[in-house]
């Protein structure tokens, strides 16, 4: 007889316990890789630092009450656009193919964890470091660059809203770009391309507003433009809102554009994601 | 009822393109036994253990697995293996405590974090960062992964490569201690005394063929082992193998009155066994090709 040999049945919901246990392990993991800490955690606080400081001598137009803005003030909620997408997409691909390359998931595919207790594990990791790494960029802008942060409580619930969708919609994208890379090796050299030029077409490094019409409409398609643009609107004054396309914040357009790569993200996650290549 | 063994294998194939990395292979495993696959390298052993294993789909032939087609295994099957892969190159950027705690979490029912790591003989490194450790040390690590779990099947390739002797004799005690507790061993590996020491049974695969199986003392039939004499006369240097070694001896000495030179008497081990298997393997595969290519 070839009956199937009485299994122990998995305890239900061990998917959600073992998510929690795997964020613990990746934070724990993310701080001890000194690389990473450097080029997607510190990233957008050292860029801050020297725009702010190269910079302070431009203009940057002024508030409705006349006051100047600062270089660190424009470049602030920029900077935590550009921290979504590095710890998000950039961390989370490079992350997932090197993991691919050096057995780890191979090893963890051989064994009884859930692919979604894996997920969970990557993005409450890039959510955990995504606070850490805002908060700390919004308390260096606070005190050592004098930018006066918001006080009215809509704009904070916009902030909270928009970090959120940002974090998990870039690390959804992290883990489907991970099937790029052939190989482990190859993956900074694929991924960092990709990133460095959304951010300079987004409105990261440059302008947004005196980019030429076609390269805005260009980098609409994408989801950071729209992150930035949302951050923009939490942190710069009321008025420079005329600078946006269509002289207006369009949260709407922030909610849409961003949640239909997260739904676009998700499904290629399930459609691509493998813990090993099979027959490779 | 008889129960079903733990492995069992009909006919197994593994195509890639015209080439056959495993052609034909059939053998079952019961529960309880170590079953070792012996074999030179690319001869289709790591292919054979990888489609148990789940990681690649066969093209053709039958396999279960615990009662279960390895290519639709759930979380619930995976429960039940153990696996020790060839080989990883992992950061490492976690203790070997801290490695073996969160995979014990895992699974259901797992054995004791610093059991497992004072049975492979890391407790003084638990505290170690994996990366900071020697290429035996992590092997150990893996051996440790591969049995956190309490597994009912173990699979292990080549899990010894790269120890010192003495912790492969480490090693061979804890396999031993597994085997004991009524583990199902499967393991790979091209070290004969390994296959001796450990397993109960044995396969010898060649290029992709199982060219021969049997316990561990039957391995190519009693004929192969047959003891040799051998000694040097006039004519060089002479060999004979008998049954009777003893009376050949005796004959040698009555004909001449004298020792005879260089006298040796040999009974063939696992090794001599085996490599007279593989290169007699070798040969036929040369002939078929051969005539082939004189048609």
């Amino acid at each position: 007889m070839t009956t199937a040999i009485a299994a122990p049945k998995l305890p239900a919901g061990r998917t959600l316990a073992l998510g929690t246990s795997r964020v613990a392990y990746e934070v724990k993991t993310y701080f001890r890789q000194g690389d990473s800490v450097f080029f997607t955690f510190l990233f957008p606080l050292i860029f801050l630092t020297i725009f702010s400081v190269a910079f302070s001598e431009g203009s940057f137009g002024k508030t409705a009450s006349g006051a100047k803005v600062t270089a660190a003030e424009f470049y602030l909620p920029a900077m935590l656009a550009a921290g979504l997408l590095l710890s998000g997409l950039q961390n989370m691909s490079i992350d997932i193919a090197t993991e691919k390359g050096d057995g780890t998931l191979k090893r963890l595919g051989g064994s009884p964890l859930p692919v979604l207790s894996y997920f969970i594990g990557k993005i409450g990791q890039v959510i955990v470091t995504g606070i850490l790494q805002s908060a700390l960029l919004l308390v260096v802008a606070a005190v050592a660059f004098r930018v006066p942060l918001p006080t009215d409580p809509a704009k904070w619930l916009t902030f909270a809203w928009v970090f959120l969708l940002g974090v998990s919609t870039c690390a959804v994208l992290g883990i489907a770009l991970s099937a790029l890379p052939r190989s482990g090796k190859s993956a900074t050299a694929v991924i960092i391309p990709i990133t460095l030029i959304l951010q300079f077409i987004s409105g990261v490094y440059l302008s947004f507003s005196q980019l030429p019409a076609w390269l805005q409409n260009f980098a609409s398609i994408f989801p950071l433009k729209w992150l930035a643009q949302g951050m923009r609107s939490v942190f710069l004054p009321d008025s420079f809102k005329a600078l946006e396309m269509g002289g207006t914040w369009n949260l709407g357009g922030v909610a849409l554009v961003t949640t239909i790569w997260l739904v676009l993200g998700l499904l290629a996650c399930r459609l691509t994601f493998r813990w090993i290549r099979k027959d490779s | 009822m008889t129960t079903p063994p733990h492995v069992s294998v009909r006919d197994l194939r593994k195509q890639y393109g015209d080439f056959a990395a495993v052609d034909g292979v059939s053998f079952d495993i019961q529960p309880g036994e170590t079953f070792a696959l012996l074999g030179p390298n690319g001869a289709g052993k790591s292919t054979t253990i990888e489609i148990l294993e789940g990681y690649r789909d066969r093209t053709s032939g039958e396999a279960s697995v615990l009662g279960v087609d390895p290519q639709r295994g759930g979380l619930e099957w995976k429960a039940r293996l153990g696996i020790v892969l060839q080989s990883t190159g992992e950061s490492g950027n976690v203790t070997v405590r801290e490695q073996l705690a969160h995979f014990a979490g895992f699974y259901p029912n797992p054995r004791d974090v610093d059991e497992v790591i004072a049975a492979v003989g890391l407790t003084e490194k638990a505290k170690s960062r994996i990366k900071s450790l020697s290429g035996g040390q992590r092997r150990r690590v893996d051996v440790a992964l591969g049995v956190i779990g309490r597994p009912e099947l173990l699979f292990l390739d080549e899990p010894t490569t790269g120890f010192d002797p003495e912790a492969r004799r480490e090693f061979w005690e804890l396999i031993r201690s597994l085997k004991r507790e009524g583990t199902t061993i499967l393991l790979t590996t091209h070290y004969l005394d390994e296959a001796a020491q450990l397993g109960d049974r044995a396969g010898v695969i060649a290029g992709g063929r199982l060219i021969e199986i049997g316990t561990i003392d039957e391995i190519g039939g009693a004929d192969a082992r047959t003891p040799v004499v051998r000694w040097r006369d006039q004519n060089g240097l002479q060999e004979e193998r008998t049954t009777e070694p003893a009376s050949l001896v005796a004959g040698l000495f009555a004909a001449t009155g004298t020792e005879p030179d260089g006298l040796e008497v040999r009974r063939p081990s696992l090794e001599d066994v085996y490599l007279a298997l593989v290169a007699a393997h070798t040969t036929e595969e040369t002939t078929l090709e051969q005539l082939e290519r004189s048609l």
